[in-house]
């Protein structure tokens, strides 16, 4: 298990990981200080690139279990809501609390630019992994998804079905494939990096040949193959797959045998929060062992807190086959990946 | 001679038109800056280099160039006879085409934009599911694909052709029929008159109508941001609009802008042109009632005819959303089951979204039309009465935006207000500067065409017994143009939330409106929510048309770009 580190080594990697650097805060309990703090403020602004029906169920728990905070969702693509935050910061507009995207290597930047402020919670503390949250204390994963490869089960058959990223450029592939955008979506642009560095810019030049139909928020593939609109989508957000699944749309998810892209979703509280202390309480909620299971059971996301239970019938993160994940090379070469992307798909 | 007395509505006047100027050049001087100012801060023409060497800044000006022909012309061909069909022939249900025009000239482009790509896409579109299940073809068969050039233009073309078929309808009820009888009298025939004397005082309006039309389909950015880059291409303004992305490039999005404004400047004095030759033309003023062709049984033909361009531009589309707003699912089934409320619960007890959205709307919908109103009331009466000196430069100022593509002009602001000293960037303000400064033209039009039916003798009555110019103001014309006000609100407010361009480049998270929340769940694949909020916005502004359109004395519509 590679993501999943239970257990007391666990425990112990990360109280010894926490002991290494002095620079990381204490957990901050939950006072009821803080909640009352929370209240008067009233509201909180939440970015975040998670689907938008999914973010506003989250939106709703936590208006349930803190009458009184209301959450409003800024929902975008990643990288969107990473250009939105820079422009807002230029023009000294401090309007985001709590920051979520899918795109690791944002929060790497942010840090470096002082836009976050460290906090840590009980349950960040105790249920996170070392290397799931940043060692001061400025971010913490919230979640995690995969982009595999998406089939329509009605117009595919098991015989035709791919089963790796090389088996797309079957020249009987073109132009019934789909895929979204790294310019907009963290997912994609993570997997891009990903898929690049496994398998060449090669691949995704001959990939290109086959005119996928060009989406944007990594949320739309597994959405326009449900439609039958393609049959196969190259990349794109499991967790929507799961919902869309279990609501009866004829979907499949393919694992593909190269390695399917993993992507971490950061969550961190702004430096500047214009609702500090409601930004704190919804950081505390957003990580406890309610949410979290939440996100897996109704999102279909994968959960790093060492507590959910993953539900059965989907396939365990042990099971699959992962391509590495590099926040740092992803910050340093964003605007390449996209440059390059853009000449070989034209948009 | 009596000594001048002081007026004090001239420095009131003279404040004015500095308003305005800022409110219009310092977003323009900022882009003309950003457009020569290099990363070091140096002059530099790199990014005009760029734009026509740069095969990534090419291929858009190539695609939009192509796009605006195609559209232009198009619209041309399909609405100058459906004009001439409603206007001069006995064609049945003559006025139910009609207003359905007007549903298509106040329908979002890019809420048709999106209607079109449930219809049309290549695979999943209703269209093509219905044509494969008539014919019994396979999957690979398609009749239409929306997500191409030609879906583009068609897309667009259905909500661009009624500004040609009202100019053109206009001018059809403008020509005397007096010219026409007397034709006739001296024995030409009917298809000799129509072709020696009616299309000739019709074409400059045709002129006019194809040149607006190339307008707005070159300085559209809903349709082809929805449409073309899936299908893989950009226009001028998808382009522009992807240079604010991570990281930006303001100096060349700038420099992209630069052509898109000198096509349109270009082309409004063509049009100014075309429509100036007109006036001589239409001496007679409105005569007696147009003499009404007969068609005979070709009358059912012209009527199939109107019908095929209104239920692709309307019925289809609303029909479409229609039926999306209600599917539970994202394949819509025939099956009722497969219909329910959900999207509509989601859109209005759980989306956050939508309350502060629709009220950010609705409020600059209202500021925008009212400021828009009293503005271009003011200047057009001060330019109509030549009140004050220097009245041109008020007229000029308030019909130059209409030069502004709604992209460029959110460029600019955002180059304006986004740094010292005025930082008004993730306010209202900017938006409704935005929405105001755009919407001018389209007041100042509708209030110049109303003065010119007030003698000035009213005012001059009122000015001998001794009232000031704000009183006679106040209480001769105020009364006698109340219907132009109100019509001039209309047409802002339904102008104001359909607004995207410059929206999309100035909203934050919470000074979003519905246009923008829209277009973001777009780019998430939300069809039935958009489908909800798309027919929320529809309702609203049928619902304003309809009071603009109750009122006593018929208001022209206007033709802005």
């Amino acid at each position: 298990m590679k993501a999943y580190r239970t257990g007391l080594l666990a425990l112990a990697l990360s109280v010894a990981a926490g002991a290494a650097l002095a620079a990381a805060p204490a957990p901050s309990p939950l006072t009821p200080q803080l909640i009352e703090a929370a209240k008067k403020e009233g509201v909180v602004h939440f970015y975040t690139a998670v689907d938008l029906q999914l973010a506003e169920v989250v939106a709703k728990q936590f208006e349930q279990k803190y009458p009184g905070i209301k959450v409003v969702v800024e929902r975008n693509g990643s990288e969107r809501l990473f250009q939105r935050i820079g422009q807002e910061v230029t023009a000294n507009i401090h309007n985001c609390d709590v920051v979520n995207t899918s795109d690791a290597a944002h929060f790497v930047r942010w840090k470096k630019d002082k836009l976050l402020t460290p906090y840590v919670t009980p349950d960040i503390a105790d249920n996170f992994a070392a290397d799931q949250r940043d060692p001061e204390g400025y971010y913490a994963n919230w979640r995690n998804t995969l982009s595999p490869i998406f089939v329509n089960t009605k117009l595919v058959s098991e015989a035709e079905t791919p089963k790796s990223f090389k088996d797309l450029l079957d020249p009987k592939w073109a132009g019934k494939l789909t895929k979204a955008h790294p310019g907009y979506s963290g997912v994609v642009m993570t997997a891009t990096f990903q898929v690049s560095t496994a398998l060449g810019w090669g691949y995704f030049e001959q990939l290109a040949k086959q005119k996928p139909m060009q989406l944007q928020s990594a949320t739309d593939p597994p959405r326009k193959v449900s439609a039958g609109e393609r049959e196969v989508a190259v990349d794109g957000t499991e967790y929507l797959a799961f919902t869309l699944i279990e609501k009866g749309n004829p979907l499949k998810i393919v694992y593909p045998s190269e390695g399917t892209p993993m992507i971490t979703s950061p969550a961190a509280v702004m430096a500047k929060a214009p609702h500090p202390n409601a930004a704190r309480v919804f950081y505390h909620y957003i990580h406890t062992l309610e949410a979290q299971q939440m996100l897996v059971d109704q999102g279909g996301l994968r959960s790093v807190h060492k507590q959910v239970k993953e539900p059965s019938g989907r396939v365990p993160l042990s099971k699959i086959k992962l391509l590495p994940e590099d926040a740092v090379a992803v910050e340093r070469e964003a605007e390449a990946i996209k440059r390059r992307y853009r000449q070989i798909f034209g948009t | 001679m009596a000594r001048r007395r002081f007026d004090p509505s001239a420095p009131i006047f003279a404040l004015f038109a500095l308003l305005l100027a800022i409110l219009v050049f310092l977003p323009m001087g900022w882009l003309a800056v950003f457009s020569v100012r290099g990363p070091d801060g140096a002059a530099t023409l790199t990014y005009f280099a760029q734009l026509v060497t740069d095969d990534e800044m090419v291929r858009p000006l190539i695609v939009t160039l192509i796009v605006a022909t195609s559209v232009s012309t198009l619209c041309t061909l399909v609405a100058t006879p459906m004009a001439w069909l409603i206007a001069r022939t006995d064609m049945p249900f003559a006025r139910p085409i009609r207003l359905l025009v007007m549903a298509s000239f106040v329908t979002p482009p890019f809420l048709g934009a999106v209607a079109w790509e449930i219809l049309a896409a290549p695979n999943s579109g209703l269209i093509n599911q219905v044509y494969r299940l008539a014919f019994g073809l396979g999957r690979s068969d398609r009749l239409i694909d929306i997500y191409t050039v030609y879906g583009l233009i068609l897309a667009i073309a259905n909500y661009t052709f009624p500004y040609v078929f009202i100019l053109v309808a206009n001018g059809l009820d403008r020509i005397p029929s007096d010219l026409e009888d007397a034709s006739s009298i001296l024995g030409a025939s009917r298809w000799r008159t129509a072709a020696r004397i009616t299309v000739p005082l019709v074409l400059p309006a045709i002129v006019a109508g194809t040149l607006i039309a190339f307008l707005q389909a070159m300085n559209n950015f809903g349709s082809p941001a929805i449409i073309a880059l899936p299908a893989g291409f950009h226009t001028m303004t998808t382009k522009i609009w992807s240079m604010f992305q991570y990281p930006p490039q303001p100096g060349m999005a700038a420099a992209a802008a630069v052509p898109l404004l000198a096509v349109t400047i270009m082309l409004l004095h063509l049009q100014r042109a075309a429509l100036g030759r007109r006036s001589y033309a239409v001496v007679g003023g409105k005569g007696a009632q147009a003499r009404i062709i007969r068609l005979g049984w070709l009358r059912w033909a012209a009527l199939a005819y109107c019908g095929a361009v209104v239920s692709a531009a309307v019925i289809f589309p609303y029909i479409a959303l229609i039926l999306t707003a209600f599917a539970k699912t994202l394949t819509i089934t025939w099956a009722p089951e497969g219909f329910g409320l959900g999207n509509f619960e989601f859109v209005f007890f759980e989306f956050s979204s939508t309350k502060p959205a629709l009220w950010n709307t609705m409020l600059l919908g209202v500021m925008a039309a009212t400021a828009g109103t009293a503005v271009t009331l003011i200047i057009a009466y001060v330019t109509s009465r030549q009140a004050v000196p220097g009245h041109r430069v008020l007229g000029f100022l308030a019909t130059a935006p209409i030069a502004i593509p709604g992209i460029v002009f959110g460029v600019g602001l955002f180059f304006a207000y986004t740094h010292p000293p005025l930082v008004l960037y993730g306010t209202l303000t900017i938006m409704f500067i935005a929405f105001l400064t755009t919407e001018l033209p389209i007041g100042y039009q509708q209030f110049q065409a109303a003065f010119r039916g007030i003698h000035i003798e009213l005012e001059e009555a009122s000015r001998i017994l001794g009232a000031t110019r704000l009183r006679s103001l106040r209480d001769i014309v105020a009364p006698l143009i109340t219907t132009a006000v109100v019509s001039t609100w209309c047409f802002i407010f339904i102008a104001a939330i359909r607004e995207l361009s410059a929206a999309v480049l100035l909203y934050t998270a919470n000074t979003k409106v519905l246009s923008v929340v829209i277009y973001d769940l777009n780019e998430n694949g939300e069809l039935g929510a958009i489908a909800v909020l798309g027919l929320l916005m529809l309702a609203v502004t049928f619902a304003v048309v309809a009071v603009a359109y109750r009122l006593p004395r018929a208001t022209s519509i206007p033709t802005s770009a």
